[in-house]
């Protein structure tokens, strides 16, 4: 990087030395690329006005700025810009879209049955199943779709899960912990059909892979920053508005977004996930080939030197760099714990601490045993070959020596 | 400019003066410097491995800091976005079906629960105390209380002591929003007397996107935000890494450099001093009443706000005409009207808020601007309304 943005990264580097590993968990977090952090910097300084001020020029050049991100945001999923509403992240858009399209259903009920029913899968993201749970103690009724064993959603068991009452259908784009791609149009297709509106959690698949909402029919859709390269603590949810769908707030106040988001809109941060989607848009294409070599290679790599290992998840039908194994035999922990030079992760970080085995490899089939023994690997933007070359190496000394230790055969995954 | 440290936050352009303190503030230096260092972390704080636990790392120091500005303990502080979403919390997952606020509160407060009974403020905007009291013992149900330190729009500081006394005799629980106050006024949990209060970092110096809600005691909060159990369960959702770290290190600053408000209490004084030297017919509003060093709401009766706004953003004076949430639409202040103010003098009210970094020569700015539009309004008819 030559910019000179570049600065407080190579000298946090430079602080770092060769100390921190090589970063492999790029589905739990980004690093901010330095292109968003020079779009975000005058906001943070000299541009620091509230852009709800409209009666001075502070106000109003923070407030065209983030019409502008907006708009970015908006050509990279096919959207209005007024389709868009901003939030601190993703778990408050998920949280946003499910408990406010349940809350306006409830409080203003169309003629006919009230919908009041819900469909999601066992395999969605916390925070789509806590909200989930939050309504079911309201009253609703949810209905939690198992997964096939490669992770994507049946769509004939979808048909047969909606009904006259079903209100919602929230599945995820692309899996966190193991990267499968449903299959989105079509069960915007069959949503559309039913009169169901579809929610999907896009946090992981947004910059990564084409998504269109008009052609895919979703409704509602929740973006993040920090999974795209963008800054934490913002994101956003895609409400469409024709034909238009309509949410309660859950946080109400100033009026902001339309009244469907009050607060202070953090300026630089919605400069920084706007710079992020146009960046994302312009180099998906590329990207996604890079990462996919990139993705290959670390794959064939480890097959080659560890005997039975096995992908989870569907091996087509995934997002260009992400990665999940069973190391038969060997606890996951255990394998993280030996390869002190790379940043991995058993699965969800939000749940990573817990010693449970995931609950989404649980669901995929696999025995208790073979998801504790599933690892999360994610390559991004800045993953070079070499770091994948030494992931292969210090992965394959790791994996030879601990099955050497507790030499079990696992069954789960797919052979490779 | 390499990074944010660098770009002299906090000191403002000269051929502009910025009299919106209230509506934002510029970012402190130690704030800028903070955020650098964190901007190119990438770590998820939930994550276990080493980027992850120096995130988490940086997280709770910052925790310790925010705390420190009240003098709470540091387990109570719960990062949300922002001033909002802390308010919604306290009043929604404080656990009490039973809500007072009071009237002058922030628009976040009043539409967080829109059926809470309302507490009357009296001429000055001070609550009265008596009410406050009469409705807590009329009614047995466990309550919650929302009042805020200081208002947003005139400035008027609550004697939040006396209501933190009234609602523990009634077994209720108190929240204050404290956002305009912080980094202004000395804060001190005790002396508040609250149970929750509200922290929003870019009214100190800190970045948009970051605030807090305080729990000073053993309380649970019943989270508004659900997810993968961040915040111990409080609140859902990645930790806004970079704005959590710029908060905790405005807020230390803010608190190191209090006394600075002395100064701009002169200021705000002088200012005050010369509109009534221009127009003695100039109301400052709340003025008898305990008020933050930095703010002033100001009428000219027969003047439109809007007229005032717009006549001295074109001489280069930012000011509002009240919240700046609700500035680019027009409707009167709930805060004067709960005042009792009558409806001309509501529709002539701006708010002049200055901060930190603001100078005689911003007031002396202000004070040219505000002759001249006053001596074009009194000269014609033009821009007066009658209300």
């Amino acid at each position: 990087m030559s910019s000179p943005v570049a600065d407080p990264i190579r000298r946090f580097e430079a602080h770092l030395g060769n100390t921190m590993p090589i970063y492999l968990d790029n589905q739990s977090s980004t690093r901010l690329d330095p292109r968003v952090l020079e779009a975000m910097l005058p906001y943070f300084t000299e541009q620091f006005g509230n852009p709800h001020s409209a009666s001075h020029a502070y106000g109003r050049i923070a407030g065209e700025a983030i019409e502008q991100a907006r708009s970015e945001v908006a050509a990279l999923i096919h959207a209005d810009p007024r389709e868009l509403v901003f939030t601190s992240g993703a778990t408050e858009a998920n949280n946003l879209a499910i408990k406010g399209a349940a809350h306006f259903a409830r409080l203003y009920p169309q003629s006919g049955q009230p919908r009041d029913h819900i469909v999601t899968l066992t395999t969605e993201h916390k925070c789509v199943l806590e909200s989930c749970l939050r309504l079911k103690r309201e009253g609703f009724r949810v209905t939690y779709l198992p997964v096939e064993p490669n992770g994507l959603v049946s769509l004939d068991r979808l048909a047969a899960a909606l009904s006259e009452q079903t209100l919602l259908v929230s599945i995820m784009a692309a899996h966190n912990e193991i990267g499968v791609i449903q299959p989105l149009a079509e069960i915007g297709a069959l949503c559309r059909s039913r009169g169901v509106l579809f929610h999907s959690d896009a946090a992981q698949a947004v910059g990564k892979i084409a998504l269109d909402v008009e052609a895919m029919r979703i409704d509602l859709l929740s973006i993040s920053g920090h999974k795209v390269y963008g800054p934490k603590g913002v994101g956003l949810l895609y409400v469409r508005r024709r034909p238009r769908v309509r949410l309660l707030p859950l946080i109400d106040g100033g009026g902001q977004e339309r009244g469907l988001r009050s607060g202070t809109l953090p300026t630089p941060l919605c400069v920084g996930i706007g710079r992020a989607a146009a960046i994302a848009e312009a180099e998906m294409t590329h990207e996604a080939g890079r990462l996919r070599r990139l993705r290959d290679r670390l794959q064939a790599g480890l097959a080659r030197r560890i005997p039975g290992l096995r992908l989870n998840g569907d091996a087509e039908r995934r997002l260009p760099g992400s990665l999940n194994f069973c190391f038969p035999g060997i606890a996951a922990i255990k394998l993280i714990e030996a390869c002190p030079g790379i940043a991995m992760s058993t699965g969800s970080a939000c749940t990573s601490a817990s010693v449970e085995p995931s609950y989404v490899l649980r669901a995929l089939g696999l025995s208790e045993a073979d998801a504790n023994s599933g690892i999360r690997i994610g390559l991004g933007r800045f993953t070079t070959p070499a770091e994948v070359d030494f992931a292969i190496d210090a992965l394959a000394a790791a994996a030879g020596r601990l099955a050497a230790e507790s030499p079990v055969a696992g069954q789960g995954g797919v052979p490779i | 400019m390499g990074e944010i440290a660098r770009a002299r936050p906090g000191v403002l352009a000269r051929t502009e003066t910025y009299l919106d303190w209230n509506a934002t503030t510029p970012l402190r230096a130690e704030a800028a410097a903070a955020m650098s260092a964190m901007l190119a972390r990438c770590g998820n704080p939930s994550s276990v491995h080493r980027w992850g636990r120096a995130a988490r790392q940086a997280i709770e120091r910052a925790r310790a800091a925010v705390a420190a500005l009240l003098d709470a303990p540091s387990d109570g502080v719960v990062f949300v976005s922002g001033g909002t979403e802390a308010n919604h919390l306290a009043l929604l997952g404080g656990g009490r079906d039973r809500v007072l606020v009071s009237a002058v509160e922030h628009d976040s407060v009043l539409r967080a629960v829109p059926e809470a009974e309302r507490i009357p403020v009296d001429q000055d905007g001070i609550i009265a105390l008596d009410t406050l009291d009469r409705l807590l013992a009329a009614d047995p149900r466990p309550a919650l209380v929302s009042v805020m330190l200081a208002n947003n729009e005139t400035g008027v500081v609550q004697p939040v002591n006396a209501i933190g006394a009234i609602t523990r005799a009634h077994g209720a629980l108190f929240h204050c929003d404290a956002v305009q106050a912080a980094g202004k006024i000395a804060l001190d949990a005790h002396t508040i007397g609250a149970d929750f209060v509200t922290l929003s970092a870019h009214k100190l110096g800190g970045p948009p996107g970051i605030g807090a809600l305080v729990v000073t005691g053993e309380l649970e909060v019943t989270p508004l935000l659900h997810g993968g159990g961040q915040e111990r369960g409080r609140r859902a959702g990645t930790e806004n890494l970079t704005g959590i770290a710029g908060f905790a290190a405005a807020a230390a600053a803010a608190a190191e450099e209090i006394a600075v408000y002395d100064r701009v209490r002169a200021l705000r004084d002088a200012l005050e001093a010369g509109l009534a030297a221009i127009a003695p017919e100039a109301v400052v509003l709340g003025a008898a009443a305990p008020r933050l060093p930095n703010t002033t709401a100001i009428a000219m009766p027969g003047v439109a706000a809007e007229t005032q706004v717009i006549a001295l953003d074109l001489d280069g004076v930012m000011v509002s005409a009240g919240a700046a949430c609700s500035s680019g639409k027009v409707g009167p202040s709930h805060v004067l009207e709960a005042m009792g103010v009558g409806p001309d003098l509501v529709g002539s009210t701006i708010r002049v808020s200055l901060g930190w970094d603001s100078s005689e020569a911003d007031v002396d700015h202000f004070l040219r601007a505000w002759t001249a539009l006053y001596r074009r309004c009194r000269g014609s008819s033009v821009g007066a309304r009658a209300a």
